[in-house]
């Protein structure tokens, strides 16, 4: 028991399916508990703090964080696992950047008004809203204040891989951490494990033409040919500018890629670079002799027909995007 | 006065907390449940097109997003006023008993089971998932592994992942089903009935037949006499996917039944400041605060209130097992309609009759010949601007409400998920757990602690479940203050114990 290595498993602002994830793992699950000592997982948060704290320095073998940050706890334990872990891996599109509940970075003004007050099912004569502070007959009730702002592990601590994916896929988790296991070399510090180093187009069996597109499709306005490529058809699909790894599970039932890998090798900003795709796709009719403000005016009415750029475009990478979470 | 401050480490809504207060003599003054975080997701789905709302509202919780993502289709087939094919509707129904099946397993096995198989008193350190697979053996260990497993590839199959599907669609499902995944469906669903009679023996082995047990289920301490909440079919049977929802009183007969389309005029939202979470309660009853009765408007949306909303069960062998729930409480039918059973330890055994049902309704759904139709989808010609969905979701009804812009774009989103239906009721299990546990100032820990848990996986792990995921006690940490905030003693459990 003594000499298995140590493994630590921490949740930070997230869903829970990267647990789902991690759970199905299957029957690996048994590989798992063979090869790691658990120490410390999400439900000893409190009270094992101290014993890791305890723990000397780089002492765990490895650390799977997964979940944004959003409170001052989360990034305190983040702290803490980076300095007691040999690795330390940001696990999941959320510890990676940001994931969609950092989408709550859109709405800097917060959310208490419009839940609290104005909801169909919320009367609320007295126009109670939630208060740091509140005094009750037998005493003081505290409550922590609403935390608007979602960020990536990597604004608080070094990490050293990061598996991508909302929530990452059980093969490719294994494909991580086997590696891990059996002690065998890993790529070089803050590169993705368990996925690709293209894009989802790579490994999408669509068929792909050389082809502009004049407007764009919301989903529920045609039904895509099931052999052709959704983008090709209209449907913005962000496989150019998402990490391969999944096995374009979306497109493979006729649904675009949503980006929940985040974008790929060597691109920072996954909506900068679908943006620079669809550039080069998009068919805005002859140009010659247009003024810019004509040039822009038809770009346009080809992005007027898709309404929510910074939803589509940033959906999982809003807080790690080159916007750090706050569009203009 | 006393302070008692219990902090669960629970992360799906947020990381809920216990504050108890006791009087003069020791005794419970009161008890007060908060959840003291907020994620916002009404907020920041306003501006996002509809259509996205399915894979969006999937992230709020990764325990049921299933349950999300087709309240969420369902919510936008009424937005963009169309309906779906007959088979897509099937299909849905098809994945989400695959869901059920694998949720409750997990439930079961993982999460709230653990109390009744091992015992309330049994160490924490053995009460989870490998002390389950201890007392019934390694190869009930591999049945829940391979019944996860096999559902999750259904999910996968027909929902395009298995975590967070993506092909729900207004109007339908974006792919069909083919005759070779089919068969492998109805192998899987047969699997499935059988593994769900195996686990209601294995309840009836290690529950019913003993009566340090029975007794425990039977007993009043989170016994709470509340309407109950649940969807039915147009014979007033179960279903988990669509229906009117139908309300039934504390002393049984019909009180409401409406289209989830009219939820705001049957349902509202009280606030209370020290606390993000609202209180649902029955609109024209009203919010009397956390009282039950048939005066007050709490109610309780959890697999134990939709049995007891349902005149029967639409399958054969879980309509055994339903009479047998009720045959056991003693309960009678009256001109009213049969009494509810509100024993709360009973939702466990409910849950089990729920997994036999899905897995048997899964077989029907597989074995429908229109379940292969190519037919899958109808193409929208409006935007009407609002549009209101709802299932049951494993751990209580659960309600999308959107309205949009003329171009599909949020402008507004109320949703009332399955956990916040029984936030009442849970604050009222959680005080009269405490009551029980604590008097004349004597704490008795290991009892109080135990019954605390057990209030928190009766309704929901969704407020819990991280801490129940592997190796899996809940750790709670009480403090006890005197009324400056000092803290005069603390108790602590070890998720590890
Ligand atoms: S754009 Fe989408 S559909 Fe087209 S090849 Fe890439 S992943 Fe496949
Ligand atoms: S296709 Fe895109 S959205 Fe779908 S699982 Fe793969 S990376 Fe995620």
């Amino acid at each position: 028991m003594a000499n298995k290595p140590q493994l630590s498993i921490y949740w930070a602002a997230s869903c829970g399916g990267c647990e789902i994830a991690i759970l199905n793992l299957h029957e690996r699950l048994l590989d798992l508990d063979a090869a790691f000592d658990l120490v410390f997982c999400p439900c000893l948060l409190d009270t094992k703090k101290k014993d890791i704290e305890a723990l000397p320095d780089r002492s765990i073998a490895l650390t799977l964080v997964n979940g944004a940050l959003r409170t001052g706890e989360n990034r305190e334990m983040a702290r803490l696992l980076r300095r007691k872990s040999q690795l330390l891996i940001g696990f999941g599109a959320c510890a990676h950047q940001g994931g969609i509940p950092a989408l709550a970075n859109l709405d800097p003004a917060g959310p208490l008004p419009a839940i609290y007050l104005e909801g169909p099912t919320t009367p609320n004569p007295a126009r109670t809203l939630p208060l740091p502070e509140t005094t009750v007959p037998e005493g003081t009730l505290q409550l922590p204040p609403f935390l608007g702002r979602v960020a990536p592990l990597a604004e608080e601590v070094a990490v050293d891989y990061f598996i991508p994916g909302c929530p990452p896929e059980p093969e490719q988790v294994w494909k991580a951490l086997d590696p891990v296991i059996q002690g065998k070399p890993l790529p070089p510090l803050g590169s993705a494990l368990g996925a690709g180093r293209s894009a989802v187009c790579a490994e999408c069996g669509r068929r792909k033409r050389e082809k502009k597109i004049s407007r764009f499709h919301r989903t529920w306005e045609i039904v895509p040919d099931p052999e052709q490529c959704l983008l090709d058809q209209g449907l913005v699909c962000m496989g150019p500018a998402t990490r391969d790894g999944c096995g374009a599970l979306c497109p493979q039932v006729s649904m675009p890629c949503t980006g929940c890998y985040g974008p790929p090798e060597g691109v920072a900003d996954q909506g900068a670079a679908m943006v620079a795709a669809l550039g080069s796709i998009l068919d805005i009719g002859p140009i010659t002799g247009l003024s810019p403000e004509e040039i822009a005016a038809r770009i346009d009415e080809v992005l007027g027909s898709l309404p929510d750029a910074a939803g589509t475009f940033y959906k999982y990478s809003l807080a790690g995007s080159l916007l750090k979470g706050r569009l203009p | 006065m006393t302070r008692l401050t219990i902090d669960p480490i629970t992360r799906l809504e947020g990381h809920g907390r216990i504050e108890i207060f006791l009087g003069e003599h020791g005794e419970v003054a009161n008890a007060y449940f908060q959840v003291p975080e907020l994620r916002g997701f009404e907020r920041f789905c306003v501006g996002r097109h509809a259509e996205e709302m399915p894979v969006i509202t999937s992230r709020i919780c990764g325990v049921c997003p299933e349950a999300h993502h087709l309240a969420s289709v369902k919510a936008l087939d009424e937005l963009f006023g169309v309906e779906p094919p007959p088979a897509a509707k099937k299909i849905r129904e098809l994945l989400y008993m695959a869901f059920f099946v694998t949720d409750h397993t997990t439930h079961f096995y993982a999460l709230g089971g653990p109390d009744f198989i091992l015992g309330p008193d049994a160490p924490p350190s053995e009460r989870n998932i490998l002390g389950v697979i201890r007392k019934l053996g390694a190869e009930a260990g591999k049945k829940v592994i391979a019944c996860r497993s096999r559902n999750h590839r259904v999910i996968q199959m027909l929902g395009g992942r298995a975590v967070h599907p993506s092909a729900g669609l207004p109007g339908g499902w974006s792919k069909p089903v083919s005759e070779e995944e089919r068969r492998e469906i109805e192998a899987i669903a047969r699997q499935n009935v059988d593994f769900a009679l195996f686990s209601l023996a294995a309840f009836d082995d290690l529950v019913l037949k003993n009566p340090a047990h029975l007794a425990l289920v039977t007993s009043d301490i989170y016994l709470h006499r509340t309407y109950s909440m649940g969807t039915v079919d147009g014979e007033n049977r179960l279903n988990l996917y669509d229906g009117m929802i139908r309300v039934v009183a504390p002393e049984g007969g019909e009180t409401l039944k409406y289209h989830p389309r009219e939820y705001a005029d049957h349902l509202a939202e009280h606030v209370e400041p020290w606390t993000y979470l609202k209180f649902p309660y029955l609109r024209k009853i009203g919010w009397k605060g956390l009282v039950d009765g048939s005066g007050s408007g709490v109610y309780v949306a959890s697999p134990l209130s939709r049995l007891n909303v349902a005149a029967a069960m639409a399958t054969p062998r879980a309509q055994e097992h339903f009479e047998r729930l009720y045959e056991t409480f003693g309960c009678r039918t009256t001109g009213a309609g049969r009494e509810p059973v509100h024993h709360r330890l009973a939702t466990h055994w409910a849950r089990l009759i729920e997994l036999l049902y899905a897995a048997e309704r899964m077989l029907a759904l597989a074995t429908d010949p229109e379940i292969t139709s190519p037919e899958v989808r109808r193409m929208p010609e409006t935007i009407r601007g609002v549009g209101i969905g709802s299932v049951e979701a494993p751990r209580g009804t659960l309600t999308h409400h959107y309205e949009t812009d003329d171009r599909g774009i949020l402008t507004r989103v109320n949703l009332i998920v399955g956990t916040t239906n029984n936030h009442a009721a849970i604050a009222m299990s959680i005080k009269r757990a405490a009551e029980k546990f604590i008097t004349g100032g004597t704490v008795v820990e290991e009892g109080m602690l135990n019954r605390i848990e057990m209030a928190f996986r009766l309704y929901d792990p969704c407020l819990s479940c991280a801490t129940h995921s592997l190796p899996g006690a809940m750790p709670l940490e009480v403090r006890i203050r005197d009324r400056q905030g000092e803290v005069v003693r603390t108790l602590r459990r070890d998720g590890t114990g």
